[in-house]
């Protein structure tokens, strides 16, 4: 369990976050550029200072200003991916693997050289100078190089953000790995939705120095009242399903939940693997009760748990979808209309999805691609 | 006929070996000092700073005059340092090279702090989360990374210590082979009847000295930094 409070000024404004985070899977630090994201990661390395609080992993104690615990940067073994990656030009990309790596006693090693170099399909590249290699390949080097010392924690600053799309679809894959396969608590700050809704299993929003929200995805993405910090234009929900079947003849999945089905088209995952999907508000349509004669073939049962404003004409309805939920952007007319309120039963008609693949193993060419369903 | 005469060998071979011990003690404390000045803030860095600059911009014979009553054999240090251990600064090749050292102290530094600054702190910051402390970082990251400008430095500060006329004169006069460098030897010859020929092969000799150090310099610098993979 990682457990956070800290007080720091920042001139601007003062920090002033609180949070705890699981210590398996990856917990998003989410918010704008500014919203001192990055100072509460640079923080818990020891890189900066808070005036007060403390920042515990598991048992060990980083820093506690009540107790005036400050361990040192160098002594915390926090791995720290920069958002420049922050390569030795003066050393190979070997060298720069080992270099943490060198600096742990053998007995402590559990992470070993040549799985990590097979994982992130270094192997070609052991001998070059960081120089002249892509910004993909350095960001790569960078997580080797961050597992490689033996971290029991992993901060990644916008590991993505120096990158264009095609690089950022190159890493995600590895990112997921290193979630999957290495057994490290990772806090990655990012401003890209995608990325979080992708990656992260908690999420923390932030937003002026403050912690607006924190908890699973799903139910993070799933409150009304945050929308306006995750951004209106994509402002949605966040569900976790999981492949049933696959309809080959017509080329279609099937995938459930909680609260039901949804048939999408289909994806190149084994029945029984989990899949992310990014609902946004936008596509989603409420009616009454089931329709006839539409070309919609997603509907689910609901029930309305609030309302809230959207916009000087539209309202963000939350739906609860069996234990997970739905946002629906809608207009207040039809707010008013339908006589939506709290507790009514409704049907959710979903019009599109983006996919989010949520575990390792082979990806989805169609992720990230919002699809008509 | 010979090249050199005995004289001229004698004042370029003494002017070499008094530049060399001066850089030679001169730069791992030119090293420490821009270190420090480049990435740290302290209270008295700019008193600091300016006390490692004065003999830039001080006559090199108020430097002269200063080792002299202060490590002459009656000075407050030198006279200790007669006392305790027998070591004569004064009128001696070792005075040479102090007062060079102290002459061409401010232009190594002056190259090594500029490319200690070039270097991205952040380097260090990644360094310091994969478990190095300070001294680990100095040598694996600062040092190899100044390199450059370490060498440049070194040479350049060689060729104006080979140079040096003003503080050798006055604090370990002109002894012929004992502390008479290229220049003391050059202005010896333009005082003496019929010393221009002398002074002018001196001077010719000192010309391609100082020439042959800048252009190794640049030469070395382009090598160590391709070596370190900034080129």
């Amino acid at each position: 369990m990682l457990d956070l409070q800290i007080r720091q000024s920042l001139g601007a404004f003062t920090l002033d976050i609180a949070f705890t985070a699981e210590e398996r899977g990856v917990t998003a630090l989410f918010g704008r550029s500014g919203s001192g994201k990055t100072s509460v990661i640079n923080a818990i390395a020891g890189l900066t200072r808070p005036d007060e609080g403390h920042i515990r992993v598991g048992d060990t104690v980083f820093f506690d200003s009540a107790r005036h615990v400050d361990v040192p940067v160098e002594k915390r073994r926090i791995g720290y991916v920069f958002q420049d990656s922050r390569l030795f030009p003066h050393m190979t990309v070997r060298s720069n693997l080992e270099y943490g790596l060198r600096r742990v006693p053998a007995a402590e090693r559990r992470i070993a050289f040549g799985p990590v170099v097979d994982l992130l399909g270094l192997g070609h590249l052991l001998d070059r100078r960081p120089r002249g290699l892509s910004g993909g390949e350095r960001q790569r080097i960078a997580f080797g190089r961050a597992l490689l010392a033996q971290p029991r924690l992993l901060l990644m600053d916008e590991p993505m953000a120096s990158l264009d799309a095609a690089r950022k679809a190159e890493i995600m894959p590895y990112i997921e790995r290193l979630r999957d396969e290495m057994n490290i608590p990772i806090v990655m700050v990012s401003h890209a939705l995608d990325e979080v809704v992708r990656l992260a299993t908690t999420m923390v929003l932030i937003a002026e120095g403050r912690v607006r929200g924190s908890g699973p995805v799903g139910t993070v993405m799933g409150r009304l009242d945050l929308s306006a910090v995750t951004g209106a234009q994509d402002a949605g929900a966040v569900l976790d399903l999981t492949v049933e079947t696959h309809i080959p003849e017509d080329g279609l999945s099937v995938l459930a939940f909680d609260g039901g089905r949804l048939t999408v088209p289909q994806i190149d995952r084994p029945p029984g693997s989990a899949v992310r999907l990014h609902i946004h508000a936008r596509d989603v349509i409420v009616a009454l009760q089931p329709l006839a004669g539409v070309s919609l073939r997603n509907a689910l049962t609901a029930t309305v748990i609030e309302l809230a404003e959207a916009g000087p004409s539209s309202a963000d309805v939350r739906l609860a979808v069996g234990g997970s939920f739905l946002i629906a952007r809608i207009t207040r007319a039809a707010v008013r209309e339908l006589g939506l309120m709290p507790g009514r039963e409704v049907v959710a008609l979903v019009k599109g999805v983006a996919f989010e693949p949520h575990s390792g193993g082979a990806v989805s060419d169609r992720h990230g691609r919002v699809v008509d369903v | 006929m010979e090249i050199l005469t005995p004289m001229e060998t004698t004042a370029l071979l003494l002017s070499l070996r008094v530049a060399g011990v001066a850089i030679a003690l001169g730069l791992p404390l030119a090293v420490l000092a821009a270190w420090v000045l480049g990435r740290y803030s302290f209270p008295g860095k700019t008193l600091f700073d300016g006390l490692v600059h004065l003999p830039l911009v001080l006559p090199p014979v108020v430097t002269g005059y200063i080792l002299l009553v202060t490590m002459g054999t009656k000075g407050v240090v030198g006279g200790w340092l007669y006392q305790t251990f027998g070591i004569k600064l004064i009128f001696t090749a070792e005075g040479a090279s102090l007062a060079v050292a102290v002459t061409s102290f401010p232009l190594m530094v002056r190259a090594i702090r500029l490319s200690v600054e070039a270097i991205d702190g952040g380097l260090e910051a990644a360094a310091r989360t994969l478990g190095a402390g300070p001294v680990d970082r100095f040598f694996t990251i600062l040092l190899p990374l100044m390199a450059p400008g370490l060498l440049s430095g070194a040479i350049v500060a060689f060729a104006a210590a080979m140079g040096e006329f003003g503080a050798v004169i006055t604090f370990v006069s002109n002894i012929p082979g004992k502390t008479q460098t290229l220049p003391l030897a050059i202005y010896a010859a333009t005082q003496e009847p019929g010393g221009d020929a002398v002074a002018a092969r001196l001077a010719a000799i000192s010309f391609t000295v100082a020439l042959l150090a800048l252009m190794l310099s640049e030469f070395l610098a382009n090598r160590v930094r391709r070596l370190i993979g900034q080129v």
